[in-house]
């Protein structure tokens, strides 16, 4: 049945499932305390993933993969604070176009990779620790993905709570208005934070196409950018929440692919199901439970100075 | 850099109507770009993708064809939309309209049934398109989870319901282990209205869909009510509108829009059930709402329009080897265009000297 070496197998891919979600929550989560709702996550994640792999391809270079990935999230971001932010259009619509328009360039520039295989992002081994039975694998055994998600994880929970700019992009995501007459600059710190959840979403995609699948399929993101953002919602935008979601979901994507492998009679189209009925069965759990409590005050209002 | 927005009043009518040209030219120029980026000559390439396809009758039903589930779709969004309700899931109502009008071709496959089976499955269409839609309301009015996120997540839902009862109980056991269901019986079936070619009799659904539509939505107390509960959700309740009423109304409409143009699709053009049912219509849609000013005529020109770069991007695909995805940079080009056309049209944006914040 289950030995240790079977566990440690599986939370380790708990870890990598999550690491994906945890990444593009973490910077959706910046820019939604910022006070824009960025529904572009799902594109910029695959824009990052076929950028990553297309880049990493080419050169064989994972880590300048993973640059160019950041770097196509960021340029998608831009795209969408340029309308949301600066031109001050509906934050949901801005979002859908962005990510409509990040499938498709995603699509042309993977179209030349289908097929090809890259070599994945190598486990980091501690000498000694890495064999340890279950908490080797899981603690010791991973990719520089998933370490760099929780020093960024560790970073943005720092600086939010505790750094002058995390409280002035609160204050920037609680009440624009106030910040706008305290003399902050309202639509460029939203464009940094915007910014930052592109990187991040760019990382994510890295991540997908670079080390958790190391190919390119055109629908390989499935839906993960919009559960990185119903993440946010379940962590009542808290970093450390963010933590348990994404864990929790990336629990229930690797579990329904081993329930699956039992061959228990169960449709394998239910079992995937599961983590997008998961994800409606937290959302309505956390709003019944705090009816919007966490969110940011202006949180998908425009902000438009003297207008 | 510091920007002003200045509000113009009173937009004449032409500049508004100037938006979407403004953007169907930004796109356009998008476009060739796109295309040298790629090694395409543009002329020929915006040739092969725009003006070809209008050349012939055959072609032209079919920009019709296509244009249908996105014009009746948008109409639909159109009433959530005005609502300021995000009814993002289309797709999965279209999916499950077309699954539930389905199950009745299916389960009256080879029997006697009359000519009453295909108005029973545009009914069960809209109605399974209408109950998929009202999860995602009733989770908003009862616990305020966000209608956004889980009418996408019942998206991702529906397909993969589809894609179970097409590869198990419903699939065609002489079709070869294929992943679709028996071809539907003529009673089951939209009848066409021309002799060749595809022009099925959908598109008088969708047009009486937009002439309903316009009616509704500009002439009675109800279009109104939506009209205010999307603008001054407080003068709606002081007016004694129910938001609950608002919500579950919309989606309930746009749900069944959604449906009926699944079920449209699947006894029309394609003929039988399969897992992939849709090029995406049901996002799309939200592309032809808004390009289309949330108005059903405008939504009219605006799914033609768009119908257009699905039948290029058909034609690009085989003639140039170029990708379906152009059709997706096109269509989110589009979109992106007409939000910012929208600002420049109402707002005057000057530059401001001095030192004001940005």
């Amino acid at each position: 049945m289950l030995d240790a070496a079977i566990l440690g197998a599986v939370l380790a891919s708990v870890v990598a499932a999550a690491t994906t979600l945890l990444l593009a929550s973490l910077g959706e989560l910046v820019a939604e305390r910022a006070g824009t709702l960025n529904l572009g996550v799902e594109g910029m994640m695959i824009v990052g993933a076929a950028v990553g792999y297309a880049t990493a391809y080419s050169t064989g270079s994972l880590l300048l993969g993973t640059l160019a990935a950041i770097l196509a999230g960021v340029a998608l971001s831009l795209v969408f604070a340029g309308l949301a932010v600066w031109l001050a259009t509906n934050q949901v619509a801005s979002g859908l176009a962005t990510t409509i328009l990040g499938l498709g360039l995603a699509g042309l520039i993977g179209s030349g990779f289908v097929g090809t295989r890259i070599d994945a992002a190598p486990a980091l081994r501690v000498p000694g620790l890495t064999d340890l039975p279950v908490v080797g694998p899981v603690l010791f055994g991973q990719d520089a993905f998933v370490y760099a998600s929780i020093l960024l994880l560790i970073a943005v929970a720092y600086g939010l709570a505790r750094t002058r700019a995390g409280l002035v992009l609160r204050a920037v995501g609680e009440n624009h208005a106030a910040a706008h007459a305290l003399g902050h600059p309202v639509r460029r710190i939203r464009t940094l934070a915007v910014m930052f959840g592109g990187a991040c979403a760019g990382l994510a995609g890295a991540h997908l196409s670079l080390a958790y699948t190391p190919f390119w399929a055109s629908d390989m993101t499935a839906g993960r950018g919009w559960i990185a953002l119903a993440l946010v919602v379940f962590s009542a935008w808290r970093p450390l929440w963010l933590l348990a979601g994404a864990y929790l979901f990336g629990a229930v994507s690797i579990l329904q692919l081993h329930v699956q492998g039992f061959g228990l009679g169960i449709p394998s189209q239910l079992l995937s199901s599961l983590p997008y009925l998961a994800t409606i069965a937290a959302l309505v759990v956390i709003s019944a439970l705090k009816r919007g409590q966490g969110a940011p005050a202006s949180l998908g209002v425009p902000f438009v100075p003297d207008r | 850099m510091p920007l002003k927005f200045e509000r113009q009043e009173n937009v004449s009518a032409l500049r508004l109507a100037a938006a979407p040209l403004l953007a169907l030219v930004f796109t356009l120029v998008v476009g060739a770009i796109m295309f040298v980026a790629l090694g395409h000559d543009p002329i020929r390439a915006f040739s092969i993708y725009f003006i070809e396809p209008l050349g012939d009758v055959y072609t032209l039903q079919e920009l019709v064809v296509k244009a249908c589930p996105l014009l009746i779709i948008g109409v639909g969004l159109a009433f959530c939309y005005r609502a300021n309700r995000w009814n993002i899931g289309a797709e999965g109502q279209y999916v499950a309209g077309a699954v539930l009008g389905s199950g009745l071709a299916l389960a009256t496959q080879g029997t006697e049934a009359g000519p009453w089976v295909l108005p029973a499955m545009l009914v069960l269409g809209a109605l399974g398109g209408a109950l998929w839609g009202l999860i995602p309301a009733f989770l908003r009015v009862r616990f305020g989870a966000s209608e956004i996120l889980t009418s996408l997540m019942l998206v991702y839902v529906a397909q993969l319901g589809l894609d179970y009862l097409v590869r198990g109980p419903w699939r065609d056991p002489a079709g070869f282990n294929f992943p679709q269901s028996v071809t539907f019986d003529p009673v089951a079936v939209m009848p066409l209205l021309m002799e060749e070619g595809r022009l099925h009799a959908g598109i008088i659904i969708a047009l009486v869909a937009v002439a309903v539509a316009t009616f509704v939505l500009g002439r009675t107390l109800t279009g109104f009510s939506i009209e205010l509960a999307g603008t001054a959700p407080r003068a709606a309740a002081f007016a004694g509108f129910d938001e609950k009423r608002v919500t579950y109304g919309v989606f309930a409409v746009s749900g069944a829009l959604a449906g009926l143009a699944g079920i449209i699709e699947v006894a029309g053009p394609i003929g039988n059930l399969q897992p992939s049912i849709s090029p995406g219509y049901g996002f799309t849609a939200i592309i032809a709402a808004m390009l289309g000013r949330l108005h059903p005529v405008g939504i009219l020109v605006a799914s033609l329009v768009l119908a257009l770069t699905y039948i290029g991007g058909e034609a690009a695909q085989i003639s140039m080897r170029l990708p379906f995805d152009v059709t997706r940079v096109f269509q989110g080009t589009l979109l992106i265009a007409i939000l910012a056309a929208d600002v420049l049209v109402r707002y005057r944006i000057r530059r401001v000297e001095g030192t004001s914040h940005a």
